[in-house]
C-alpha cells in the first residue's frame, strides 16, 4: 500500500462521481441557468475558419426571444406559410409519438420511443437540407421522416412487424429505413452512424457530386469511439457534413455529466478537432433551421463539416422500457428554461399575426385524424402479436446477396421440422 | 484484356487484383493506413495512387473504426470500397463497424442498403511478430452472419479471389498470410525460402480474370487421409505429405465463408479420415466448425477421431515461436495418429 512506502504527508485523491442536480422528489430550480438572449449571438460568414468561431461553442444561438419575436442576425426569416408547415409537422410527429405509445401500451407491439420536447431539432433540419442529402439519424430522428412526409402508414407497419414491414419483421420497431427519403438505415449499436455519414459525405465530394450528408446522436453517444473518428475524418478531409449532437440532458438514466458536460460544452467537442461548432437553442426551431441552413451552405461550398449541439431536454422517458422519475425529478420536464418547442412556434405565429388558437385547436385534431387514419390502415395488415406476420423462411434471406448452401440447408430444416412438429 | 501470365509473389497479384479493378470500376476506392502515397507497409498499393489520383487511392488518419465506418458511409452513396486494414490484429476496433453495421445492413434494411465491402488484412504468424503482429482472428469473422471470409494461399488465388470478393455485392474479410507473401513457406524456418517463382501459382494473367469465392482447391488428391488447411498451413501440409510419402488429399479451402462443404464431405468420405489445420489459436477456432460439419456429414465413414493441428490456446508469444506454429513435426504425429486408427 502507499502508505507503506515512504511517500509524502499528501491528502488523499478523490475519485470525483458526476451527480445530476436533481434526483425524484426534489424540488427543481433552474434559476442558475446563464441563458444567453435571443439575437445576442453573430452569425459568422459561412467561409469563417473555425479558430474565428470558438466562442460560438460557449453560447447558445436563439431566434425567438421572450415575447416570441424572432430576433438577431440567425432569424431565417421564413415565409409564415412555411413556419406553420414545420409546426404542424411536429404537432404531427407528436401525435404519432403518442398514438404508437398509446399502440405499445395496448400490447399491439414491443417497444417504442418518443421524441417529445425534441421535435424542433429534427423537424428544422428537414427543411434546412434538400430531399436527397442523406441523413444519418439515430432513433430519435422520426421528425425528419415526418417532416419529409414519408407514409405514417409506412411506419406503423415497420413498428407492428406486420405484412406490410418493408424490413420484413427483422427490426425492432422504429429502427425504420427509408432509402426513398434518403434516410439511412438506423442501427441500435450507438454513434455507428457518424463516421458513415462523413464517409457518405467523402464519397460524394470524391465523385464532385453536390449532396451533403448529415448525422445525429445523443450527447450520451459522443463518448463513443465512432465519434471521435467521425470528427477526426471529417475534419481531415474537410467533408461535405453536418453533425448533430442532441443534447437532451439524459442518457436513459445518466445525466449529461457522465458524457462530460461538467467540464464543457459538446458543441466544444468542435474545436479541438478544427471543425466550425454551434451551439443552438434546440427547443427554438428558427435557431435550429438557421443553424443547419449555415452547416448546408458551409458544406456545400467546399468549406468543411460543421458540429452542432442542439441544448434540448427529454421531456419523457428514454423508451417505453424506462421510468425516468426513478432517477429524476418530476418537476425538470415543467420547470425546463427553454420550454417546448411547439409551444414556442405556435406563440410565435400568434403575436406575429399568421396564427390563432382556432386554427391551432383544428391543427391538433387534423394531424390526431390523419394518425388514427394511418393506424386504421396499418393494423389491418396485423399487428406484432398476431404471430408470425412474414413467411418464416423470409429470415434467412437477405443476410448475403444470394442465399449460400449453409443457409438453405437450415431454411429446409427448419420447415422439415415445423412440418414434423405439426405447425 | 491480355491472357499473358507474368511471375508474380503475392504482394504483385494483390497489387495487380486491385489496379485491374480500380481500372474496372471507378466507384471503387482503396483507403487505409499508409497505403497511399507510400504504397502500404507491404507495398500492396503501390502506385496505385500515381495511377488513379487521391480521391480514390489515399491514406487515412490511424482509426479503424473510421476506416470501417466510412467505408459502409461511402457504400450508402454507392462506392466500393476495400479498405486495408494494416495487421488483422489491428481489426479489433473496427469489429462493431463490421459485425453490427457492415454485416447486417442488408438483412436489417431488406436489401434498400447494402455493403460491398472488401477488408484486405494481413494475418498470420511465423515471422516473429509477437503478440499483436501475428494473429489468425478468421474465426471472429466466420461466427458472423452476414460476412463472407477469404484467405488465399497463392498468388494465382489470391489475385483471383481478391477480384471476385471486390465484385461481390456482400462484404468479405480478406485475410492475407503476410508469412508467404513473398514465397511458399513448408515450417522448415531453419531452411531458406523458396521465392514464388519457382512455385507455378506464381505464373498470374495480367488481366482479369476470378477464382470463385466459396469454392475449395484438391492441391493433391489422395486415398488414405483429408487434411483441410488454408493459407501459409496449405504449404506446411503440402511440404510434409511429399516427405512423408503419406497419401493424403490436401484441400486448400480458400473461402471459409461460404464454405464448399461438398468438397470436403466428397473427400472425407472416400479417406474416412480427417485432419484439419490451422494456425488460429484452437478452441472455438474454426477447426471446430470443420471438424463438427465433418463428424455430421461423414460420420459413418469416419475410421479415426478428426484430429484438429492448430496453435496452442495462448497469446501468440515471441521468442517461443516455433513451439508455437503448428508446423511439421506436430501435423506429422497428428497423422500418425490418425492413420494408425
Amino acid at each position: 500500500m502507499s502508505s507503506e512506502t515512504g511517500r509524502r504527508n499528501l491528502r488523499p485523491l478523490s475519485l470525483h462521481v458526476p451527480e445530476p442536480k436533481f434526483r425524484p422528489g426534489d424540488s427543481v430550480d433552474f434559476g442558475d441557468f446563464d441563458i444567453p438572449a435571443a439575437g445576442s449571438v453573430m452569425r459568422p460568414e459561412i467561409d469563417s475558419a473555425p479558430a474565428a468561431m470558438t466562442g460560438h461553442a460557449y453560447t447558445l444561438v436563439r431566434v425567438l426571444d421572450d415575447q416570441d419575436r424572432a430576433v438577431g442576425p440567425w432569424d431565417p426569416k421564413l415565409e409564415p406559410e412555411r413556419l406553420v408547415r414545420m409546426l404542424r409537422h411536429m404537432a404531427l410527429t407528436r401525435a404519432f409519438d403518442d398514438r404508437m405509445y398509446r399502440a405499445q401500451r395496448q400490447g399491439k407491439t414491443s417497444f417504442y420511443m418518443k421524441c417529445t420536447g425534441e421535435e424542433a431539432t429534427a423537424v428544422a433540419a428537414a427543411y434546412a437540407l434538400d430531399r436527397d442529402d442523406m441523413v444519418f439519424p439515430s432513433y430519435r430522428q422520426q421528425g425528419i421522416l415526418i417532416a419529409r412526409d414519408w407514409p405514417l402508414f409506412d411506419m406503423m407497419c415497420q413498428i407492428y412487424s406486420n405484412q406490410g414491414d418493408r424490413l420484413k419483421g427483422r427490426q425492432m420497431p422504429i429502427m425504420y429505413s427509408a432509402r426513398g427519403a434518403n434516410f439511412f438505415s438506423i442501427s441500435g449499436n450507438l454513434a455507428t452512424q457518424y463516421p458513415q455519414a462523413v464517409g457518405f459525405a467523402m464519397a460524394s465530394a470524391a465523385k464532385g457530386d453536390t449532396r451533403i450528408a448529415a448525422a445525429w446522436c445523443g450527447e450520451g453517444s459522443t463518448a463513443e469511439g465512432d465519434f471521435h473518428s467521425a470528427l477526426t475524418f471529417a475534419s481531415v478531409y474537410r467533408a461535405p457534413v453536418i453533425l448533430n449532437v442532441i443534447n437532451n440532458q439524459w442518457a436513459i438514466s445518466s445525466f449529461s455529466g457522465f458524457a462530460g458536460a461538467e467540464a464543457t460544452t459538446f458543441a466544444a467537442r468542435a474545436v479541438g478537432y478544427g471543425i466550425a461548432g454551434l451551439r443552438v437553442d434546440g427547443n427554438d426551431i428558427l435557431a435550429v433551421y438557421a443553424a443547419t441552413e449555415w452547416a448546408a451552405e458551409r458544406a456545400r461550398n467546399n468549406y468543411g463539416p460543421t458540429l452542432i449541439e442542439h441544448f434540448t431536454y427529454r421531456a419523457e422517458g428514454h423508451s417505453t422500457s424506462d421510468d425516468p422519475t426513478k432517477y429524476r425529478s418530476a418537476e425538470e420536464n415543467v420547470k425546463w428554461p427553454l420550454g417546448d418547442p411547439i409551444a414556442r412556434l405556435k406563440r410565435h405565429l400568434i403575436a406575429i399575426g399568421a396564427w390563432d388558437e382556432d386554427r391551432h385547436a383544428a391543427m391538433d385534431k387534423d394531424v390526431a385524424e390523419e394518425v388514427r387514419a394511418a393506424q386504421k390502415e396499418a393494423e389491418k395488415l396485423g399487428i406484432l402479436h398476431d404471430g408470425l406476420k412474414q413467411p418464416f423462411d423470409t429470415m434467412f434471406e437477405d443476410v448475403f446477396e444470394e442465399m449460400p448452401r449453409h443457409l438453405q440447408d437450415q431454411r429446409d430444416q427448419m420447415a422439415a421440422e415445423r412440418k414434423a412438429a405439426g405447425i | 484484356m491480355t491472357d499473358a501470365t507474368k511471375t508474380m509473389n503475392m504482394i504483385q497479384a494483390i497489387n495487380s487484383a486491385l489496379d485491374v479493378m480500380m481500372d474496372r470500376d471507378r466507384d471503387i476506392v482503396v483507403m487505409g493506413e499508409d497505403v497511399g502515397y507510400f504504397g502500404g507497409v507491404f507495398k500492396a498499393t503501390e502506385g496505385l495512387q500515381a495511377r488513379y489520383g487521391k480521391t480514390r487511392v489515399f491514406d487515412t488518419p490511424i482509426t479503424e473504426c473510421g476506416i470501417i465506418g466510412v467505408a459502409v458511409g461511402m457504400c450508402a452513396y454507392g462506392l466500393r470500397p476495400v479498405p486495408e486494414i494494416q495487421f488483422a490484429d489491428y481489426i479489433y476496433p473496427a469489429l462493431d463497424q463490421i459485425v453490427s453495421e457492415a454485416a447486417r445492413l442488408r438483412y436489417r434494411s431488406a436489401g434498400e442498403f447494402t455493403a460491398p465491402i472488401t477488408v484486405r488484412s494481413p494475418f498470420g504468424g511465423g515471422i516473429f511478430g509477437g503478440q499483436t503482429h501475428s494473429q489468425s482472428p478468421e474465426g471472429i469473422f466466420t461466427h458472423v452472419a452476414g460476412l463472407k471470409t477469404v484467405v488465399p494461399s497463392n498468388p494465382y488465388d489470391a489475385k483471383g479471389l481478391l477480384i471476385a470478393a471486390i465484385e461481390d455485392n456482400d462484404p468479405v474479410i480478406f485475410f492475407e498470410p503476410k508469412r508467404i507473401y513473398n514465397g511458399p513457406f513448408d515450417g522448415h524456418y531453419d531452411r531458406p525460402v523458396t521465392p514464388w517463382s519457382r512455385h507455378p501459382t506464381s505464373a498470374v494473367p495480367e488481366g482479369y480474370y476470378r477464382v470463385p469465392l466459396g469454392k475449395a482447391a484438391v492441391v493433391r488428391p489422395g486415398d488414405d487421409v483429408t487434411v483441410l488447411a488454408y493459407g501459409t498451413m496449405v504449404h506446411v501440409a503440402a511440404a510434409l505429405i511429399a516427405d512423408k510419402g503419406i497419401d493424403a488429399e490436401l484441400i486448400d479451402l480458400r473461402t471459409l465463408v461460404p464454405l464448399d462443404i461438398e468438397t470436403i464431405v466428397t473427400s472425407v468420405k472416400k479417406t474416412g479420415r480427417c485432419v484439419v489445420v490451422h494456425e488460429a489459436t484452437k478452441t472455438s477456432g474454426f477447426g471446430a466448425e470443420l471438424s463438427a460439419l465433418v463428424q455430421e456429414h461423414c460420420f459413418h465413414h469416419l475410421e479415426a477421431p478428426v484430429e484438429r493441428v492448430t496453435g496452442w490456446d495462448t497469446p501468440y508469444p515471441h521468442s517461443l515461436e516455433w513451439a508455437y506454429f503448428p508446423g511439421p513435426v506436430r501435423l506429422n504425429e497428428a497423422l500418425k495418429r490418425v492413420l494408425r486408427d
